[in-house]
């Protein structure tokens, strides 16, 4: 089943489900946050899942100047995380390149009415025509989702933030850009303390740069950062104030086979996920998902080639921009899964236990509503088969950045430039 | 190497900088300002497309290497001198700024003392010799580029690229000067 939404003309940026599943946020370059809500299960179906429907819309961040550098800020939203839920309302943090907002998302569905002092309408009352007293009561109303704005979190990051993340502990929460970490209290917007510093004394030396940054599921004390260089840093805060010296440094010596003029290029990291249950964690590179086992720095225990046959084309991709695409990778609910988007609309999933790999498309010509999506196939060799499609016919302006899934059930959220797709698993 | 592959990739290399150039200085007008990330990359793929420039300079010999001189000087030369290729490496290195040991691939320095008399070799010059001056129009910006230097943080000095970088010996100084160029805004 497919349920298509489009965004009007913006680009999504970001893609992310709440803690039940039950929302689906995602951000775009024009800086809106829009809310996708699940809709019940219907009592006559009770197989197929509710549908995914548009439950609020507003403006989480707007255009900046910084007039002491001279520098435009765009209001695109990199990054979504939610909080976990602890009453009625929804919280999530939405950031833009420079401004962390903790936006609070209420439902009201009924609202007072039978004021003494003013009519329905707002307007007082002539005093002299109150006779009576009587308790205003609530009554039903059409439902509102109200999104206000409750923290907001500014001038903390010289460089471009390209990572949030939300501490198991709900209190705490990190944000990333290029070469700083700082740790900010969800109540406190004008303090935060820095944990990690890469910039070295003299910026002529600079090496790598901050690519992500995550908290671990489980343990409060406990974040990864990944580099432009291909290595990921565990860190503990419980070591000292500053991270700087990591407790764990993961990274796999190179393939000198595979060294180009692109190779430092295609290694840096794009995104880095723990897995749910905490062992392990996810990398994306260029070309491929490698999966880390927490207990072993010398290499991954899983690589995945996402599209293997794009080597030979990296000065075209270089020329074209499509090497600096940043791919996201997630997880499904029982880390036996795990999913990455690529070129010409095609994403692609990993079965860890089953070791096989799946290739699917998510376009409008292609999938109809409730139809089951066909596997693509990319011939490299020389031959093409049917229904196959040759490296050089893929579109690369079509590319696939971000991909969410469900946390309890095989729901999957995929976008492409401007659209969103919204994939479930067929039951019979 | 043959002199084929080796000019084969000499072409690559030096059409791997230009694009490189480009997309430097389109991202100085970019929306959102001066990405690092990006820079970092784009330099990196800069400096190894010189690297790889300079030892298939070596293989393809000293007769080859004429023809070819003044190429690379034009398309570098409309952006900043800093930026521009070297030429023939020196036999023996000035004490440079910044380069101190020779890369294992150039045996045959001795066979370039030749082609280096006619053209300069920037890099290698001798610190007082080295000048920032833009000489005479070939190697000038053109207009419409801010001629300002790096902007600097509170507590950053200015000084030359540190002695002993090891990798590459001689291209490192104009790697270590484009990248300050290269993050100006921050």
């Amino acid at each position: 089943m497919i349920a298509k939404f489009s965004h009007a003309a913006d680009i999504i940026s970001t893609v992310e489900f709440n803690h039940s599943g039950e929302l689906l946020a995602t951000g775009d370059k024009g800086g809106r946050v829009v809310i996708f809500q699940q809709e019940p299960e219907s009592k006559s179906q009770p197989q197929c899942r509710g549908e995914y429907n548009v439950y609020s819309t507003f403006q989480s961040h707007e255009p900046e100047f910084d007039y002491l550098k001279s520098l435009e800020i765009e209001e695109k939203i990199n990054k979504i995380r939610w909080l976990p839920q602890k009453n009625a309302a929804q919280f999530l943090l939405s950031t833009n390149d420079k401004t962390i907002k903790l936006w609070k998302i209420s439902e009201r569905d009924k609202r007072p009415e039978g004021y003494n002092l003013k009519e329905e309408d707002g307007r007082y009352r002539d005093f002299n025509t109150v006779t009576t007293l009587r308790v205003p009561v609530f009554r039903p109303m059409d439902l509102m989702v109200e999104a206000s704005p409750r923290r907001v979190f500014a001038n903390a990051h010289t460089y471009h933030i390209n990572s949030i993340s939300v501490n198991s502990d709900c209190e705490t929460y990190l944000s990333a850009d290029d070469l700083r970490i700082n740790l900010w209290n969800l109540e406190i917007t004008d303090r935060s303390f820095n944990i990690v510093d890469i910039k070295p004394a003299n910026m002529e030396e600079l090496t790598e740069v901050i690519t992500a940054a995550e908290f671990h599921p489980n343990q409060c004390n406990t974040f990864v950062y990944s580099s432009s260089k291909g290595t990921i840093r565990l860190c503990d805060m419980r070591a000292s104030a500053l991270c700087d010296k990591h407790a764990k440094m993961f990274e796999e010596p190179e393939d000198p086979n595979n060294r180009s003029f692109f190779s430092e290029i295609i290694s840096s990291i794009s995104d880095v996920k723990f897995s749910h249950s905490g062992r392990y964690m996810m990398t994306r590179d260029y070309l491929s998902v490698k999966i880390w086992d927490l207990n072993m720095e010398s290499r991954p225990v899983e690589t995945y080639q996402v599209h293997e046959y794009l080597r030979s084309k990296l000065c075209s991709l270089y020329e074209n921009d499509c090497i600096f695409d940043k791919f996201e990778c997630c997880w499904n609910g029982n880390d036996s899964v795990v999913m990455t988007g690529s070129y010409n609309n095609f994403f692609r999933m990993f079965d860890r236990g089953y070791r096989q790999d799946v290739t699917l498309e998510a376009s409008r010509e292609n999938s109809k509503p409730r139809s089951v999506l066909k596997p693509r196939k990319v011939s490299t060799g020389g031959k093409r088969k049917k229904d196959e499609i040759s490296v050089d016919s893929l579109d690369f302006n079509k590319k696939i950045l971000h991909t969410a899934w469900h946390p309890l059930d095989n729901i999957i959220a995929v976008a492409t430039t401007n659209n969103l797709y919204i994939f479930q698993e067929k039951l019979n | 190497m043959s002199a084929t592959t080796a000019m084969e990739v000499n072409a690559e290399a030096r059409r791997i900088l230009a694009v490189s150039i480009s997309k430097l200085y389109a991202s100085r007008t970019q929306r959102g300002g001066l990405r690092l990330h990006r820079s970092l990359l784009l330099s990196m793929v800069m400096r190894s497309a010189r690297d790889i420039y300079h030892s298939s300079r070596e293989c393809e010999g000293p007769s080859d290497a004429q023809p070819t001189q003044e190429e690379p000087m034009d398309t570098s030369s409309s952006l900043e001198e800093q930026t521009g290729l070297p030429e023939p490496v020196q036999p023996e290195p000035q004490p440079a700024l910044n380069s101190t040991e020779l890369p294992p691939e150039e045996p045959d320095s001795a066979e370039e003392d030749s082609d280096s008399e006619i053209t300069e070799d920037k890099e290698n010059l001798s610190p007082r010799r080295q000048s920032r001056k833009r000489r005479g129009k070939v190697s000038a910006a053109p207009d419409f580029l801010p001629s300002k230097r790096a902007r600097l943080e509170p507590g950053e000095e200015r000084y030359a690229a540190p002695l002993g970088s090891c990798r590459a010996g001689a291209g490192e100084s104009l790697t270590a000067l484009s990248l300050n160029r290269v993050i100006p805004a921050f």
